[in-house]
């Protein structure tokens, strides 16, 4: 029987959602156990949250002052010995987990599976290669740790209705100093995280400047939603990395997504395959956004966004 | 210094893949190959940083089959000094292709080591974390921004919740996210003085990296499709359709 560990993922005290959808790909799996694991320097509240996602058996801290900060050449020694006894080790497949569970996987001596989409079994999973563009099937030799990244655009967050005991880890593992933490800039919003939002809007290269991006954040608020942004609008400078949508941004799945002068690349497109329904606001009526939008509306931005504004009234 | 760069081969990024109907791979016959997007950004900040005097050589890497020569003479072209070809006919895992950058490192003794953040064929994204574990060393994935001085690298990161910047001592590896640089082009000349640089050909198996892959892909599915939907003609009918769905 399988015994599956989920690297917690948190920042500022505080457990990510991220984590819980980890713990469905676990569920998913039929284990005999899922463990949650909590590295920090200060682990409690975070472990308490993280105790209440249902499904879990235990949550296991490790409580060190080196790991105030998510430094994978810190923490994956540590989730290395821990990993110990567990047939499985899950992180989510984001930033943190792209970088952490890799240097674990080298560490146990695996290969890992990266972006798991469905669990078709213990040691067999679905997964994107080529932007999306293709699905393959993995399995994993039953003899050796599965190592793998959750794709969180496909998997709903476990629900938060448990109270999992929480136990204190102590890993002998020597810890290198050879990397160091400086700063976060983290962006600063009161919009929904883009991430778990159920509605996104988006803007691309053809909102033409930071200014303009107003527009966008304007029509955004009005519907309560997050807001997101093509490569080339982050890279024209018109808003912050952490907003770009797609293949090398954010992979996301929200109820509504409304892609605005977003012409839809390939690359594009892989951020946005699971979105419940696409709307395509594009001037160009052959732009290749309209070939998978849901429901798509030709026409000029700058005079649309207001209209819509005013449509739906209050 | 040197620095060693990872040179991977792709299925070029415009090329819209089809999965063999019996799902049994996707077609690559044909198609247009190229560098891996990140290696490109890889192989160019590594020739900046010799520019600026802080490397002395830059040596492209490439763990593939034997035609694997004429993508090798690109990344020549482009600037680097040589060539590694570890040559093998079969698939290479990530964990096959770290451990192989293991055994090239302990013999070049790089300062740093450059690899793309993902390639964008298998999107495994884990090639540069996996050699920095096995090497014990730093590494400093999807960055954005590299500065190297008094011995270590500081590095900007593109990460969910923003930016970090994290200090790494050298030796090091860093991985490369889109925005650290824009990679130059091959100009003609050089394609011609690429012919005189030197490509070290070494067999995998003669180094003694252990190949085997516990992971095996059994089937390739095209991903289910999204159908075309409907369009509307103003702001009206869009509001009113979403209002149906309940989406406002
Ligand atoms: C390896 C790799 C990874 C990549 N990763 C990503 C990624 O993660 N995310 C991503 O988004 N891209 C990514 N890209 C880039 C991608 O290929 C496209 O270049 C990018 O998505 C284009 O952004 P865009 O649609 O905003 O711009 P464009 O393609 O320039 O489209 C702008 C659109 O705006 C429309 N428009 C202009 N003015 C108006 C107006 N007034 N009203 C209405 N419409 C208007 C135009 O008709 C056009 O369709 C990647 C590329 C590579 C090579
Ligand atoms: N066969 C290979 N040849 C050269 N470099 C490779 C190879 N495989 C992986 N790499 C390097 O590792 C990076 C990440 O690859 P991956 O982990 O497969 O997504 C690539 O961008 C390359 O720099």
């Amino acid at each position: 029987m399988s015994k599956i560990l989920v690297i917690a993922e948190h920042l500022d005290g505080k457990l990510n959602g991220a984590t819980a959808r980890a713990v469905s790909a676990a569920s998913a799996a039929k284990p005999e156990a899922i463990d949650v694991i909590v590295l920090s320097d200060a682990p409690d509240s975070i472990a308490a949250e993280a105790a209440q996602i249902d499904g879990v058996r235990k949550v296991l801290t490790v409580a060190r002052a080196e790991n105030a900060h998510a430094l994978a050449a810190v923490l994956a020694p540590q989730i290395a010995r821990a990993a110990a006894g567990y047939t499985h080790v899950f992180a989510p497949s984001t930033t943190f987990g792209k970088d952490l569970a890799p240097r674990v996987a080298a560490l146990l001596g695996v290969s890992q599976v990266s972006d798991v989409m469905t669990v078709e079994g213990s040691h067999s999973f679905k997964r994107p290669i080529y932007a999306g563009n293709a699905i393959v099937t993995v399995e994993v030799d039953a003899a050796s740790t599965v190592v793998a990244t959750i794709r969180t655009a496909s998997w709903p967050a476990a629900a938060s209705n448990g109270s999992a005991p929480v136990e204190a880890l102590s890993v002998d593992a020597a810890l290198p100093s050879h990397t160091r933490f400086v700063n976060l800039q983290q962006g600063k919003s009161d919009r929904p995280d883009l991430q778990g939002a159920p509605k996104v809007v988006s803007g691309g290269r053809g909102v033409g400047s930071k200014e303009n991006f107003e527009i966008i954040y304007k029509f955004a608020d009005k519907i309560g939603a997050a807001v997101g942004a093509s490569r080339a609008a982050v890279d024209a400078g018109y808003v912050p990395n952490e907003m770009q949508v797609g293949q090398t941004g954010k992979i996301i799945a929200p109820e509504l997504y409304i892609a605005v002068g977003i012409s839809g690349a390939i690359q594009h497109l892989t951020g946005i395959k699971d979105a419940g329904t696409i709307v395509a606001i594009n001037k160009d009526g052959e732009a290749p956004i309209f070939e998978i939008a849901d429901i798509g509306l030709v026409g000029d931005l700058f005079k649309i966004l207001p209209e819509l504004e005013a449509a739906i009234g209050q | 210094m040197k620095i060693l760069v990872g040179y991977k081969r792709v299925v070029d990024y415009n090329v819209r893949i089809q999965v063999k109907p019996d799902g049994t791979g996707v077609v690559t016959d044909g198609v247009k190959l190229s560098a891996n997007p990140f290696d490109d950004i890889a192989l160019e900040e590594a020739l900046r940083l010799r520019e600026k005097g802080v490397a002395e050589e830059v040596i492209v890497v490439g763990i593939g089959p034997a035609d694997l020569t004429a993508h090798l003479r690109n990344g020549l072209a482009m600037g680097a000094n040589r060539a590694i070809h570890v040559q093998t006919a079969d698939a290479v895992s990530p964990l096959t292709a770290a451990r192989t950058f293991l055994k090239l490192i302990e013999k070049e003794q790089p300062g740093l080591v450059i690899l793309g953040k993902q390639a964008i064929d298998d999107d495994a994204n884990q090639t540069g974390q996996m050699l920095a574990g096995l090497w014990d060393r730093p590494q400093a994935t999807f960055a954005s921004k590299v500065e190297i001085a008094g011995g270590k690298a500081t590095v900007t990161r593109e990460v969910d919740a923003g930016l970090e910047t994290i200090e790494a001592d050298l030796p090091a590896v860093i991985t490369t996210d889109l925005r650290l640089n824009e990679p130059r082009f091959i100009k003609l000349p050089d394609i011609m003085k690429a012919k005189a640089k030197p490509i070290d050909v070494i067999e995998l198996a003669s180094l003694g990296v252990d190949a085997a892959d516990h992971i095996k892909t059994t089937h390739y599915a095209a991903p289910p499709k999204r159908s075309k939907g409907v369009m509307v003609k103003d702001a009206a009918e869009l509001v009113a359709a979403l209002k149906q769905k309940g989406l406002l």
